[in-house]
């Protein structure tokens, strides 16, 4: 149905190169997230995928049949766009039934899935109102309506989450991951947020500078980021870096531990130093710890009940099991 | 309350501006007016008193009133025509990144520099002209017989002569207007399936409905007054005699003010009645 394959994927904008030769297999009915940090590529890539831009060479197949000369809507292929995209003269009903009737679908069977897609996005109410009298999240909802009734081969959504405030989000992230229970159907979804990445995905793709650092699943990413990159930008708030002679002790250039791997006390460790900044966040504190004897400032994620202060002397311990170790190309020693 | 002071305060500042605009309209309406009920012959006796409607029945039972007011409305409405369905063709074109843009952008707002009557002008005897125009040798390259425009298609020369004019003006105002199209919106739509044609109807006209709108407006206003172009070209003849024409020709080469007067009445009820059937059919696209 809709199993996605880059094959050696290239795209230049002039002469600058944006994505060096990419592989990258999406399976049928997967939820990939593309991530990384903005400016990385993962926008043009999705654009690639649906046809927007043209790839400089390589191939893009779909289904298993090369759909490189494609043209954008005969890929079989729906986006949802950051900016939602809507047409801002027609009602949501005419919104969602626009693709069906450029399609020439007869009127019975464009009413009857603009009726099932409204149903389920809880549109119901707001078909006969014009984008402008909508909120961001009914919005994009009616986004999505207009990409569901094409019944396509996969979606592809381009930061989709970016212009709804933090509440809505959380709720839109749940509705788009039951939408893909429910439809089963490949997505492709791209995002600079990491938590988006790891709640919603099968699969992440993260990337730099049109470069796959790795792909696999979030907790595979969490547990063994295959280099300095990745490991930092996975997990919130950000792992540690220790370099220098403590990373020596472990024979790395360079060692990472999470905040969440590191026993705070006030009477003993393995480092003691000094609080900066507490974070209290009620389930959560973070710590912000300096003067450890080590280059860096420790980020240390504790208990909410917890309750240092800045200022405070505390102890740190790492847990020896959890702690990445990084050789001089920033690589991950097993 | 201090509100209230810088209101009145505010007033009386605007008051001078007001007045001054107030009179720099009403003047010379009651002047109209008043002319337009008195027999009025400047060199054939001045001031022959008051005639009551006199002129506004003799103004509209004149065989040239009726054919008038056509030529008025053609020359509005072809001209309108012209210009906004070029004017959004040649947007679309200037909004496609090409090298130079900004030098060919400044070049296509040119026309709108140069004077009606230096621009009348320059078409009636560089391009118009059935000897020597540019159009002339044009048709005699191809072996056809030169047209001699200005009479045998008058209006059409009128027509052509004051779209380019105002061509620029629309395409300006329309590549403002496309240039501030979400171009994700296009790309839903060719996701969505829609071909070149149709993203033009459903998403890039109704895009632009509203600056159409003030194209048409605001040209429709000046359209009804052209008179250079039609003074220097072809003098009112060949059926090129719009109202406002008329009215100057009843005024000055018949030195009739009061007749004159009547007619520059009629005009205002012809632009006001132009103006509620423009505001009943476009209107609505501005309250949107």
């Amino acid at each position: 149905m809709g199993r996605i394959q880059l094959k050696s994927v290239t795209k230049s904008f002039g002469d600058v190169q944006v994505i060096p030769p990419l592989d990258l297999t999406i399976e049928d009915g997967e939820f990939t997230v593309f991530v990384g940090p903005s400016g990385c590529g993962k926008s043009t890539l999705l654009r690639l995928i649906a046809g927007l831009e043209d790839i400089t060479s390589g191939s893009i197949d779909i289904d298993g049949s090369d759909a490189t000369d494609v043209p954008p809507a005969k890929r079989g292929l729906a986006m949802v766009f950051q900016s939602y995209a809507l047409y801002p003269h027609m009602t949501v009903r005419k919104n969602i039934a626009f693709p069906l009737r450029m399609a020439k679908l007869d009127q019975a069977e464009i009413d009857k899935r603009v009726e099932g897609a409204a149903s389920v996005l809880n549109l119901t109410d707001y078909l006969d109102r014009r984008p402008g009298q909508l909120s961001g999240g009914q919005r994009q909802r009616v986004a999505i309506g207009r990409a569901i009734v094409r019944e396509p081969a996969a979606f592809l959504f381009d930061e989709p989450l970016s212009n709804l405030d933090a509440a809505l989000r959380v709720g839109m992230r749940l509705e788009i991951s039951e939408l893909h229970e429910r439809l089963a159907t490949t997505m492709i979804y791209v995002t600079h947020d990491q938590v988006e990445a790891m709640t919603m995905a099968d699969k992440i793709v993260v990337l730099q500078a049109g470069v796959i650092e790795q792909v696999g699943s979030p907790l595979e990413l969490y547990r063994t980021p295959r280099n300095l990159f990745v490991a930092g930008f996975i997990g919130s708030p950000k792992m540690n870096f220790i370099e220098g002679e403590e990373a020596a002790k472990h024979g790395a250039k360079t060692i990472g531990i999470r905040p969440e791997h590191i026993a705070v006390s006030e009477t003993e460790g393995e480092w003691s130093g000094v609080v900066s900044v507490s974070e209290h966040l009620g389930s959560d504190t973070f710590f912000h710890v300096h003067d450890t004897g080590l280059a860096e400032t420790i980020t240390v994620r504790a208990d909410g009940e917890v309750g240092f202060r800045h200022g405070d002397r505390i102890h740190l311990t790492p847990r020896a099991d959890v702690i990445h170790r990084f050789d001089a190309q920033g690589l991950r020693i097993e | 309350m201090a509100t209230q002071h810088s209101r009145s305060v505010a007033r009386l500042m605007m008051a001078p501006a007001v007045v001054l605009l107030l009179g720099w309209m009403l003047v010379p309406l009651t002047m109209t007016l008043y002319f337009s009920f008195k027999k009025y012959l400047p060199l054939r006796g001045g001031d022959l008193g008051w005639v009551g409607i006199d002129n506004y029945v003799r103004f509209v039972s004149s065989s040239s009133f009726w054919p008038a007011v056509q030529a008025t409305l053609v020359i509005v409405g072809g001209v309108l025509i012209i210009t906004v369905i070029l004017g959004i063709l040649l947007a679309m074109l200037l909004d496609q990144p090409m090298w130079g843009q900004g030098i060919v952008r400044i070049l296509v707002i040119a026309p709108f520099f140069v004077m009606p009557t230096v621009s009348a002008l320059v078409w009636k005897n560089m391009f118009m002209d059935p000897v020597n125009g540019l159009l002339a040798h044009l048709w005699g390259f191809f072996g056809a017989e030169p047209i001699s425009w200005l009479s045998e298609a008058s209006m059409t020369s009128i027509i052509i002569i004051v779209s380019w004019q105002w061509l620029p003006f629309a395409t300006l105002i329309l590549l403002t207007a496309i240039q501030s199209l979400d171009s994700e919106q296009l790309e839903a739509a060719e996701m969505d399936g829609a071909p070149v044609l149709k993203r033009f109807y459903h998403i890039i006209l109704p895009h632009l409905s509203r600056a159409i709108t003030i194209v048409i407006l605001i040209q429709t206003i000046f359209l009804l007054s052209i008179f250079a172009e039609i003074f220097v070209t072809t003098g009112g003849a060949f059926g090129t005699r719009t109202l406002t024409y008329l009215i100057f020709q009843r005024v000055l080469e018949s030195q009739n003010v009061g007749l004159g007067s009547a007619g520059g009445v009629y005009a205002i009820i012809l632009a006001n009645i132009v103006a509620i059937f423009l505001m009943r059919i476009v209107g609505k696209n501005l309250d949107a």
